[in-house]
């Protein structure tokens, strides 16, 4: 069933297109039903998770490569799972307002579709190459649906940045998973997680770098975090949904994965808060110095990332619940304001909180979904967001770095309470500023997805102990690889080290919003025309099509002759080199014995030979052609190969045939004028193949000869062919298909000669291009 | 009697490299020519030589009784030869049709497929 679920996510995005062309207006929630029951089919796994059950199920994919298209559902992928499939559907319903009159609806559902299936099959998957195929069809479908907007140039640019980076790390990850396969000869996860800790294995620190690379590109960790809020060039049901709720969580789902096996040594809980806390403090101070409603919201996704990296490295008990709770409560918010964002925008015609203000009035349930979501995402008591914050303090001051760990979290979380209250107060509140357009509250499509969102929050937040049970509880599980305890979370905050905590972030974050403006001026001053590696992806890849285009215009002169020098001086190279490593020249080489015939007919050959080569005039190369091809078939005759000389002797004569008529209409002697010097460096390419081959000949010949195959058909030949004619019978019989093969090709090239000939004269020329020939060939 | 005709094979490969890099496209189809003959010694000699006994059965045996010349790289190049003349004759047709359209066989000349960087050579020269 989770195959099928999973493959007809694909099979849904292809039909969407056409979905919404008989629905038009009601494509959006016809559409929901979908994820929406897939959502509900997960729901029916959550109380055997609950009780710490696994599923798994597998079909050959590349059975060979130990390739399966395997599945397996624990408390960690039935979390992602579900959220993907309901936050999924939310979305789908809300495009069928944002998007609504859009003239590619359509091909967004398909495209939204087909990263549903891809991200799910992300997080089910157990193989770990069905997992990286996944991974970068997440990449491809976040590629299409950042430039979806292909006409503007900031999208398109967003587009490949994205794919590039993305895609990039996952190709890392990819060499990190071989390893991994290598390492524990297995490509299933699920058995690689049951074998327990690598790090004695000698591959354990490429493993882990590879993998972080592919972890910390998907999830925008300090210094790949650029890709993300160029990102926001997406249209708003994107950015919720791919941005903020499930694809950059994919690198968090990694380590989280990966963490029983890879996770708990000094590296891992050294690399990861590092990565993680750098990303938390810089994703939120960038996003304070936004005035961008989608920009803010994207830096402190960064900065959510990096927190998520943070609690991961350190891998306590706390701080794992932490990861899981905080993984849950963002996904809510964070999709939230969002969607909340998006409707702001729909509205109103902008996302600049500069000049948005008192929309209350007028929006009062987008409002109000703000103001859930955005208290949630301060962390204010009896939101999820709250819980998760206490949470997060447990861990990291009873970590080992305690003060720094918990000054990083105070700051970062701090931080995001500014931002929070930006985006979430700012627009509603305070004095009636005017927008673009009057505004007004959006229809349901608009405002259910943020409300049940921010709704939820609330819930969690109030029952927490529900979701404990249900969902923290497995997650952190799966992510430990045990059995995680913890005393069921309170409603009703209790006092305490993370209270205290908590009620300092608050003030922290209220005081930075008092002084917001003056804070964004500062950082703005600090920050301006700073190199980053958003400029530097630029110029990295603008280093790369400048290298190409030199190699390109370097080799690719449009000079024949320069391509066959080259090719040539390549085969020389690859002749020589062997030849002289080896030290394959002959000490001495003995005259042979043989009649005097055969020296006759070698002299002719290289007589013939010569003649070609210094023939000016047709008469003379036609001569020495027929000189060479006769002595070549004499030596086979003389050599015990009767057959190839009678076929020489007629494929000589058809040649001179052919070569005298056609050569009559071609001319010779012109054109063949070579200065010294590029004579003399033709003859010393000419000269080092030349002896190469004959050196290399002659090492062969000394060597003995297998002859197995020789046997075999000398054995054969009579006994199972009846034929005397050994050559005959290998060509007829042995091979046969082969002789086919060449029939065929004969055939075709006659074919082709014909329709050379056929074709109307004047046909290919270009326009003025017109020379005529005939006359000059007259002239000669 | 192999490394004598490992000299000649080596001469007409050279000969076949120094016709390539001409020119003249007639006088690469040339080494077109030349390359097939000396490939098909090269491949008859490493298959060793063995003087005036073709590989057949005598009528009263049913396996060769003495010994013969290696009939495997035979039958390899009877089928090489026949595909090269194809290929030679083709070559053959499509230079006479090239000189037909274009004018001349100076391969310097013939860059129809590939005009702007001859175009900017010539500039530069």
């Amino acid at each position: 069933m989770i195959s099928q679920a999973v493959l007809t996510c694909f099979a849904l995005a292809l039909f969407a297109p056409f979905i919404h062309q008989l629905m038009r207006s009601h494509s959006g929630w016809v559409l929901a039903i979908f994820p929406a029951s897939l959502f509900v089919h997960f729901l029916g796994y959550v109380p055997g998770v609950a009780a710490g059950e696994t599923y798994r199920e597998a079909m050959p994919w590349v059975e060979t490569w130990g390739v399966y298209l395997s599945f397996y559902v624990d408390g960690l992928s039935l979390v992602f799972a579900l959220l993907i499939t309901g936050i999924g559907a939310l979305i789908i319903f809300y495009t069928g307002g944002y998007l609504a009159g859009h003239p590619h609806q359509g091909r967004f559902y398909g495209f939204m579709l087909a990263f549903m299936g891809s991200m799910l099959g992300l997080v089910l998957a157990d193989n770990l190459i069905a997992l990286f195929v996944f991974w970068e069809l997440t990449s491809v479908t976040s590629f299409l649906l950042i430039g979806f907007d292909h006409q503007r140039e900031r999208a398109r640019r967003a587009a490949i940045q994205a794919l590039f980076v993305t895609a990039g790390g996952g190709l890392a990850m990819l060499a990190g998973f071989v390893m991994l396969g290598a390492a524990t000869g297995t490509m299933e996860m699920s058995e690689i997680l049951a074998g327990g800790s690598l790090s004695a294995h000698r591959l354990y620190m490429p493993i882990l770098l590879l993998v972080l690379a592919g972890a910390f590109t998907k999830s925008a960790q300090v210094p790949f975090h650029f890709w993300l809020p160029n990102a926001m060039e997406a249209p708003t049901p994107v950015s919720a949904y791919l941005h903020s709720a499930t694809m950059v969580k994919a690198g968090v789902y990694l380590l989280a994965r990966m963490s029983p096996a890879l996770g708990g040594t000094d590296l891992w809980a050294t690399i990861l808060p590092i990565f993680g806390g750098a990303t938390l403090i810089y994703g939120t101070l960038l996003g304070l110095r936004q005035t961008d409603l989608k920009l803010m919201l994207a830096y402190t996704t960064v900065a959510s990332l990096g927190l998520l990296v943070m609690l991961l490295g350190l891998g306590s008990e706390y701080a794992l619940l932490a990861a899981a709770l905080y993984l849950i409560a963002h996904s809510f918010f964070k999709g939230a304001l969002f969607l909340v964002a998006g409707c702001v925008d729909h509205q109103t015609g902008t996302r600049e909180t500069v000049r948005l203000g008192g929309l209350m009035r007028a929006m009062p349930i987008t409002a109000f979904a703000a103001l859930l979501a955005g208290l949630s995402m301060m962390g204010i008591p009896f939101f999820f967001g709250f819980l998760a914050k206490e949470v997060i303090y447990e861990a990291t001051a009873y970590a080992d770095n305690m003060w720094l760990l918990t000054t990083v979290a105070v700051v970062g979380n701090g931080l995001m309470f500014t931002i929070a209250a930006l985006v979430a107060w700012g627009p509603f509140f305070g004095r009636r500023m005017e927008t673009p357009k009057a505004p007004r509250e959006g229809s349901l499509y608009l405002w259910l997805g943020p409300l049940a969102l921010a709704v939820l929050g609330l819930a969690f937040g109030a029952y927490p102990h529900i979701p404990q049970d249900l969902f923290v509880t497995p997650v952190a599980s799966a992510i430990a690889g045990y059995e995680v305890h913890h005393a069921t979370f309170p409603t009703i905050p209790k006092m305490g080290l993370p209270l205290i905590l908590s009620g300092v972030t608050v003030a922290f974050g209220l005081f930075i919003f008092l002084i917001a403006g003056w804070v964004r001026a500062f950082l703005n001053a600090a920050g301006q025309r700073m190199w980053g590696p958003d400029r530097g992806s630029d110029q990295f890849l603008a280093a790369l099509d400048f290298l190409s285009r030199t190699l390109v215009g370097l080799l690719q002169t449009g000079r024949l002759r320069l391509y066959i020098t080259v090719t040539l001086v390549v085969l020389a190279i690859t002749l020589g080199v062997p030849i002289i490593a080896y030290g394959l020249f002959p000490s001495e080489i003995s005259v042979p014995q043989a009649p005097f015939h055969v020296y006759g007919v070698l002299l002719l050959t290289v007589v013939g030979a010569l003649a070609l080569m210094f023939a000016r005039s047709r008469l003379q190369a036609i001569l020495s052609m027929g000189v060479t091809g006769i002595s070549v078939a004499l030596l086979f005759l003389l050599f015990g190969a009767p057959d190839l000389a009678y076929t020489q002797f007629m494929v000589e004569t058809l040649s001179v045939v052919i070569i005298a008529l056609v050569l009559l209409r071609l001319p010779v002697d012109t054109y063949d004028s070579r200065h010294i010097l590029p004579s003399l460096r033709d003859a010393a390419i000419a000269g080092a193949v030349g002896v190469f081959f004959t050196v290399l000949l002659i090492a062969v010949t000394a060597r003995p000869m297998d002859l197995t195959l020789t046997d075999y058909f000398a054995a054969h030949a009579y006994v199972s062919a009846h034929g005397r004619n050994i050559v005959n019978v290998i060509l007829v019989d042995f091979r046969a298909l082969d002789t086919l093969g060449e029939i065929v090709v004969v055939m075709v090239a006659g074919l082709a000669a014909l329709a050379l000939i056929k074709i109307r004269r004047g046909k290919l020329v270009p326009p003025g291009n017109g020379a005529s020939p005939d006359d000059e060939r007259g002239a000669s | 009697m192999e490394p004598l005709f490992a000299i000649v094979i080596g001469i007409m490969f050279a000969i076949t490299v120094f016709l390539f890099l001409s020119r003249s496209f007639v006088r690469i189809v040339l080494g077109i020519f030349m390359l097939s003959n000396a490939t098909h010694l090269l491949i008859f000699t490493a298959g060793r030589l063995t003087f005036e006994s073709p590989p057949l059965i005598p009528y009263d045996q049913s396996v060769p009784i003495e010994a013969i010349a290696n009939p495997l790289p035979q039958a390899l190049i009877l089928t090489a030869i026949v595909i090269s003349f194809a290929l030679f004759a083709f070559v053959l047709i499509l230079t006479y049709r090239a000189y037909q359209e274009l004018g001349t066989v100076d391969v310097d000349e013939m860059n129809a497929s590939e005009p702007r960087a001859a175009a900017s050579e010539e500039a530069a020269e």
